[in-house]
């Protein structure tokens, strides 16, 4: 036992835990301070005389109601989106291409997870369960998704992408864009096949629509309500084991020196006696794994999935990417962060802070926008001196 | 050569998929002069998040052919209906109307669900003269055109907006949050919601459109912020469903309303207890359960036996709508003699119906295609079960006129 806890290498498991801890407060603590700057200003402006009229509140006290909320949410969807981003970036880190039927994969494991749950539910299985099992029944369907989702993408690289290694770079990128619809119709194909209707609930079992509510505060004529629901908590811990998990594999195993040195050198590496093919299906296989297990937390957070739940989610997981630098893991991790946290924050405050002018339906808009801003000044994204250290 | 037969499997599935994609033609038209076939088309969402209303749409209007077909049929006429299926989305609406008017024989077309489709869709049926009687499409727009093909048998939105505001009122409500899907339909009911709830004044604390299907983090944020006594929310059971469902887990503990849009089994499927929490989740809507018709127990019991399941709503609208059609076509019919009614005449004897009588109301359209009056119901969700959809309570039933110019 000792000697097996002498092989671990405690840096990689706690450094990567350290800068997920860092980079969530410290992009929830400069928003909340960006916010509460504006509050502030906007208090004696027309905008705050609006809302004062309209709510009955001043916008600095709606501002510290809605903000420990605003975080929690901007925090469950970044670390989707992180989970998401890890995905393009492996394989930008190794083949230098990004991978558009990523979010299709991601789609995938969201259905095999819900079919799974309702496949149980048919078997009347849950939710009539104790709550123990019920975890148990979820981590399977998570796994159960991560299982296709990790061998669908396999086969994707293998069938779509490995024939056309040699070819110019643009040529990939299509392949990938028409595997991407090819999946999303397939998904719709067969989702459909039974009822005609394509689009999938996830059956409410155990405790995880429940909301754990910690103290309220109250702050003037409102009250600041500090709680958060089962099913954020189980989305945020969920993703942090398997970001820590990944990060120590490509870090500290032998396997994630075969990776990176297939990332630096794809040559060099098959000299050296690496397999790369083997290792480029192996980044594939964990990214689809990834992929799949992100797919069944969004749909315990967000109930519903249809065959195109993959888009936004990859699209926006993929500018996570670019932000945080792509082909770079720390990089994707805070850019999952920030954007989710970015977006939540707009959506939050926008209308108020305009007027009612622009409202949460902007949100997008508002996050891209700073998105545009900081590629113009870093161009290689917020981790981009590592750039070259890449996966 | 490998190659070959790899290039030749790929064109034989190819050509194999094109096959089953093909519309099942070269039925009609072989059987000469004897048998004269006419088709009567449904557009409705067969496959998608709303195809559940939109399959018994095209099952109700199947179910009137079958048993009001008689008439046509001894007068050596073949009635077929052809199901199209517009996906609740413009552009296969508009596609599908583009086919239907290039069929010679589709003389009648009973649709659509949603009247963001069904206004583009209809331009088509209009260029062509080709009647529409529509059993669920409610926004002012759909008539107000004047088009003398497009007819509807169900109310409008701008008193529906107007029915909703003024209940959410008798209620007690004092303030409200709309949300809406940014939709002809969701926001036009929306907005004449709005309107009403003014003039009520009532305080109106946000009015957002959105397009978002999954994460209303930031919606159910600026709600909670609000904290309105009522949500409203002018679209479709499949966004709503989601957004109530998160609001209530946020802690939203106030009263749901939507339009008709909300009436579908499927809402209490996604939403589960969150709509009987709280304030609890109202609807107004222009199609009662289809148990408050008088008309309607044999209809019921017949789809039962005939599809396996209760009629979602509408069902019972398109069986009346089917009914318009087969009428109008028997008694252009007639005036033509042994021709088969042109498109024109039909149209027109659509129009010319007077007290039709139907299993949901009798009907006569005004000069633009509204019915003389209808009716506007407003429903409260008694179960979390979406089998005990059709037992939902009728709080109010009103009978009213279509605004006149």
């Amino acid at each position: 036992m000792k000697r097996f806890l002498e092989t671990i290498n405690v840096r990689e498991l706690l450094q990567p835990l350290a800068q997920m801890i860092l980079f969530s407060l410290g992009s929830g603590a400069v928003l909340s301070v960006i916010v509460i700057l504006l509050a502030l200003l906007l208090d004696q402006t027309a905008a705050g005389q609006f809302l004062l009229e309209r709510n009955k509140v001043t916008i600095l006290t709606y501002t510290l109601v809605n903000l420990p909320q605003v975080v929690l949410d901007g925090l469950t969807i970044g670390f989707v989106y992180a989970a998401i981003a890890l995905g393009y970036t492996m394989v930008y880190g190794v083949l230098e291409f990004i991978n558009f039927a990523h979010s299709e994969i991601f789609a995938v494991g969201a259905f095999v997870g819900v079919e799974f749950l309702i496949l149980l539910k048919s078997f009347e299985i849950i939710p009539a369960t104790s709550l123990f099992m019920s975890y148990l029944w979820l981590i399977a369907a998570i796994l159960a998704a991560m299982f296709v989702a990790g061998l669908l993408a396999v086969s994707v690289e293998r069938i779509a992408y490995r024939p056309l290694r040699g070819a110019p770079r643009l040529v990939p990128l299509i392949s990938a864009i028409g595997v991407s619809f090819f999946l999303q119709d397939a998904i719709r194909l067969i989702e459909s096949l039974t009822t005609g209707q394509f689009h999938r609930i996830i059956p409410s079992f155990g405790n995880f629509d429940e909301r754990l509510v910690f103290s309220k505060i109250a702050l003037g004529a409102s009250t600041i309500e500090l709680g958060i629901q089962v099913k954020s908590i189980i989305v945020i811990v969920a993703a942090m084991l398997m970001l820590i998990g990944l990060n120590y594999l490509v870090n500290a195993t032998k396997v994630g020196r075969a990776i990176r040195a297939v990332a630096q050198d794809r040559s060099t590496a098959s000299l050296m006696g690496i397999d790369v093919n083997r290792i480029i299906s192996l980044t594939f296989l964990i990214g689809g794994t990834l992929g799949g297990a992100a797919g069944v937390l969004y749909a315990l957070k967000f109930t519903r999935i249809d065959p195109f739940v993959g888009f936004f989610p990859g699209l926006k997981a993929f500018t996570a990417a670019v932000l945080g630098g792509i082909g770079n893991l720390t990089g994707a991790l805070l850019g999952g962060i920030v954007l989710g946290m970015l977006e939540t924050f707009a959506g939050a405050y926008m209308s108020a802070f305009t007027m009612g002018a622009a409202g949460a339906e902007y949100k997008d808009i508002f996050a891209f926008s700073i998105l545009i801003l900081v590629l113009i000044f870093r161009p290689h994204g917020l981790m981009g001196e590592n750039v070259t250290q890449k996966a | 050569m490998k190659r070959v037969i790899a290039v030749l499997s790929l064109l034989v599935v190819a050509s194999l998929m094109l096959a089953a994609c093909a519309p099942a033609s070269g039925t009609s038209g072989e059987e000469g002069a004897s048998v004269k076939t006419i088709k009567i088309a449904s557009q409705s969402p067969l496959s998608g998040g709303q195809s559940g209303v939109g399959v018994d749409i095209k099952n109700g209007a199947a179910l009137a052919l079958e048993q009001l077909g008689g008439p046509l049929a001894e007068m050596g006429y073949k009635v077929e209906l052809a199901p199209f299926d517009d996906q609740a989305n413009p552009d296969n609406g508009v596609a599908n109307a583009k086919q239907i008017v290039s069929d010679p024989a589709i003389l009648c077309v009973v649709g659509h669900y949603n009247s963001g489709v069904q206004i583009p869709s209809s331009e088509e049926y209009h260029s062509a003269g080709l009647a529409n009687v529509s059993p669920a499409n409610t926004n002012p727009r759909v008539t107000d055109r004047g088009y003398l093909e497009v007819n509807r048998i169900v109310g409008r939105d701008d008193v529906q907006g107007v029915v909703g505001a003024n209940f959410a009122q008798s209620q007690g409500i004092k303030s409200v949050f709309i949300v809406h899907d940014k939709t002809a339909y969701g926001q036009g009911v929306a907005e004449f919601f709005k309107q009403q709830a003014e003039a009520n004044g009532m305080e109106v604390l946000g009015f957002e459109g959105t397009e978002e299907k999954a994460n209303f983090d930031a919606l159910t944020g600026s709600i909670m912020a609000a904290q309105p006594d009522m949500v409203y929310f002018g679209g479709m059971f499949d966004q709503s469903g989601v957004l109530f469902k998160q609001a209530r887990e946020k802690g939203y503990m106030g009263v749901f309303m939507g339009p008709d849009g909300q009436d579908s089994s499927e809402l209490v499927n996604i939403a589960g207890p969150a709509l009987l929490d709280g304030g609890g989740m109202f609807y107004s809507t222009v199609s009662g359960p289809a148990s408050v018709y008088p008309g309607t127990a044999k209809f019921i019991s017949d789809f039962k036996t005939k599809f396996g399941a209760d009629p979602q709503p509408f069902a019972a609208q398109a069986y009346d709508s089917m009914a318009i059609c087969l009428k109008a076509i028997e008694n252009a019919a007639k005036e033509s003699g042994s021709e088969t009614p042109t498109r024109e005449a039909v149209t027109k004897a659509v129009r010319a119906l007077k007290d039709f009588p139907g299993i949901t109301g009798t009907f006569t359209f005004n000069g633009v295609g509204d019915p003389q009056t209808a009716q506007y119901f407003v429903i409260q969700v008694k179960s979390s079960d979406p089998a005990k959809w059709g037992e939902n309570a009728v709080v109010q039933t009103l009978d009213i006129a279509p605004p006149s110019k």
